[in-house]
């Protein structure tokens, strides 16, 4: 049921673990499947992301989109970061089950959750992020 | 295909080689039609009375209130549908228990849509169903008591006898959903004072899409399909020959090695529970010790999800379920487990390993290693096994 690269991503994930002192960390979750996921950022003077890293209590889905995430907002600015869209992750895993597509939304969110963090511990407001919210089941 | 350890055996079986060899002739050599005159459709009308005799041997009942189906859920629906449909001058309420089979639940849904009003009984923390709660609901209008005799999650096994009594005593039908139990544990519609009771050939290494419905005599059922004469006007439909001749077989191999399969496949159940209990930490037993199905094991694991678990097994060569929300393409956790207590995010953890004779000591042994490590992985991917960690250390300091 699931693409190649779902599988290889969930099997392999990239950039599983903990940032040490993250500049932002976030965490979201969806209720009504009970997945979580924890999204660490370290960002650099220029508003850089020199790492990403997870954790993740979840599906097959939920780690392989968390893992692609990391990869795909790693050496981007603040603000390429937030054109990483659940549809953009969706995209570079090869599509998702109907029923998974929300899982990539917890990924989405669990970015802007970290990056939501991130403007607050530096007082800096990121043009384009909204408040994150903390069960994702409210963006559906 | 790579060779596989099968630890599933509660969602299917592997058909027995025998049984296969038995149902073989009924395909090509007589398949004539069970219903017609020539003596090749004899031979087959002989050959379903045989299975009838077997299959109703297993639990004690007449050939005669038999009827064959299409498996457990269509047995389900119909003893549901038409035990309420043909008793409702008397009443339109039903009693059944929280944790049936989608099979019995959805039904007794749809009949709530009908204006019929049902009564979901609660469990215990074991999966057990409240006697006494089934005493006071029954109501003058109860028309029906539908309760499994053994759960397909977590095994539990309910006490048949005692509501057979009840039902009895207060002139309630009572029909059983013995899907998981018939075949592998002693049932006996006599004893057990059942009127009603649904089996499936394909859970005791017989063929899928074959079952039966057990009709008390003296029971009035409404047909549920119209259109022929079959199963003594009751079901109408050619019968599927092969299926029933297989039905027949494995219900007499099941009767037959039920005792040893028992003791043979609990000793490996409470086996693999204990090893999994002492050796990987936060695992939790759902269902009873021992009122649970003889090749049963059910399991939560905290700070972990069902379906990451169950897609690493399958990497690892082995097949097995979980109740876990994301496998069964609802959302929602599984109500067998809210049902006893476990909260969400631990019903979300739950493992089902289902026993055959085919699984060995070794088998579970090699199950267990490679279960110890994805366990010890997925909790390292956890943010919720990282708060946990967080906050042991936490209250370790303030103390
Ligand atoms: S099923 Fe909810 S995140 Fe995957």
């Amino acid at each position: 049921m699931y693409s190649e690269k779902v599988m290889d991503h969930f099997k392999n994930p990239r950039n599983m673990g903990e940032i040490e002192n993250p500049q932002g960390v976030g965490t979201v979750g969806n209720a009504k499947c009970g997945d979580i996921m924890r999204m660490y950022l370290d960002i650099d003077e220029d508003g850089v992301i020199r790492e990403a890293k997870f954790k993740t209590f979840g599906c097959g889905a939920a780690i392989a989109t968390s893992s692609m995430a990391t990869e795909l907002v790693t050496g981007k600015t603040v603000k390429e970061a937030l054109l990483v869209t659940n549809r953009a992750v969706m995209e570079a895993l090869d599509g998702l089950p109907p029923a998974k597509v929300h899982c990539s939304l917890l990924a989405e969110e669990a970015i802007h959750a970290a990056l939501w963090d991130y403007a607050n511990r530096h007082g800096i407001v990121i043009e384009g992020l909204k408040e994150p919210v903390e069960d994702i089941e409210e963006l559906e | 295909m790579k060779p596989f350890l099968y630890l599933d055996n509660a969602a299917t079986t592997q058909m027995d080689p025998e049984v296969f060899e038995s149902m073989k002739p009924y395909f090509m050599e007589y398949y004539g039609n069970p219903s017609s005159i020539y003596q090749v459709a004899q031979e087959c009308r002989r050959a379903i009375e045989d299975a009838r005799q077997e299959v109703a041997a297993v639990i004690g009942a007449r050939p005669e209130e038999i009827y064959f189906t299409s498996g457990g859920s269509e047995s389900d629906n119909w003893a549901i549908q038409a035990a309420a449909q043909a008793n409702r001058k008397k009443g339109k309420h039903i009693i059944t228990s929280k944790i049936e089979h989608h099979a019995v639940l959805h039904t007794c849904a749809y009949l709530e849509t009908q204006g019929y009003e049902v009564t979901y009984l609660d469990v215990d923390e074991y999966g057990i169903v409240d006697l006494a709660q089934l005493r006071e609901s029954i109501r003058p209008d109860t028309v029906l008591i539908s309760v499994m005799a053994a759960n397909n999650e977590i095994g539990s096994i309910q006490p048949i006898a005692e509501i057979g009594k009840i039902a009895r005593e207060y002139g309630v039908l009572f029909h059983t959903d013995a899907v998981q139990a018939y075949g592998h544990i002693p049932l006996d519609v006599e004893a057990m004072q059942i009127d009603l009771l649904s089996a499936s050939a394909h859970k005791i290494h017989g063929p899928k899409g074959v079952g039966m419905l057990y009709i008390r005599k003296g029971v009035k059922l409404m047909p549920l399909m119209h259109g022929g004469a079959q199963e003594r006007r009751k079901r109408a439909g050619t019968h599927n020959v092969p299926g029933i001749v297989g039905f027949g077989a494995a219900a007499r191999r099941a009767q037959a090695g039920m005792q040893e399969a028992m003791e043979r496949q609990s000793r490996l159940r409470d086996y693999v529970i204990g090893r999994i209990e002492t050796e990987i930490p936060f695992a939790i037993l759902n269902g009873h010790r021992t009122k649970r199905l003889p090749n049963n094991a059910h399991i939560c694991f905290r700070f972990i999800e069902g379906e990451s678990m169950l897609i690493l097994l399958d990497e690892a060569g082995i097949c097995a379920s979980s109740g876990s929300a994301c496998t069964s393409g609802s959302l929602d956790p599984s109500h067998v487990l809210l049902a006893i207590g476990r909260p969400h995010e631990i019903a979300h953890g739950s493992l089902r390993l289902t026993l055959s004779d085919a699984v060995t000591k070794e088998d579970l042994d090699g199950a267990v290693e490679a279960l110890k490590g994805i366990v010890a992985r997925l909790r390292d991917m956890s943010p919720l096994y990282e708060d946990y960690l967080k906050k042991q250390q936490e209250d370790a300091y303030v103390q």
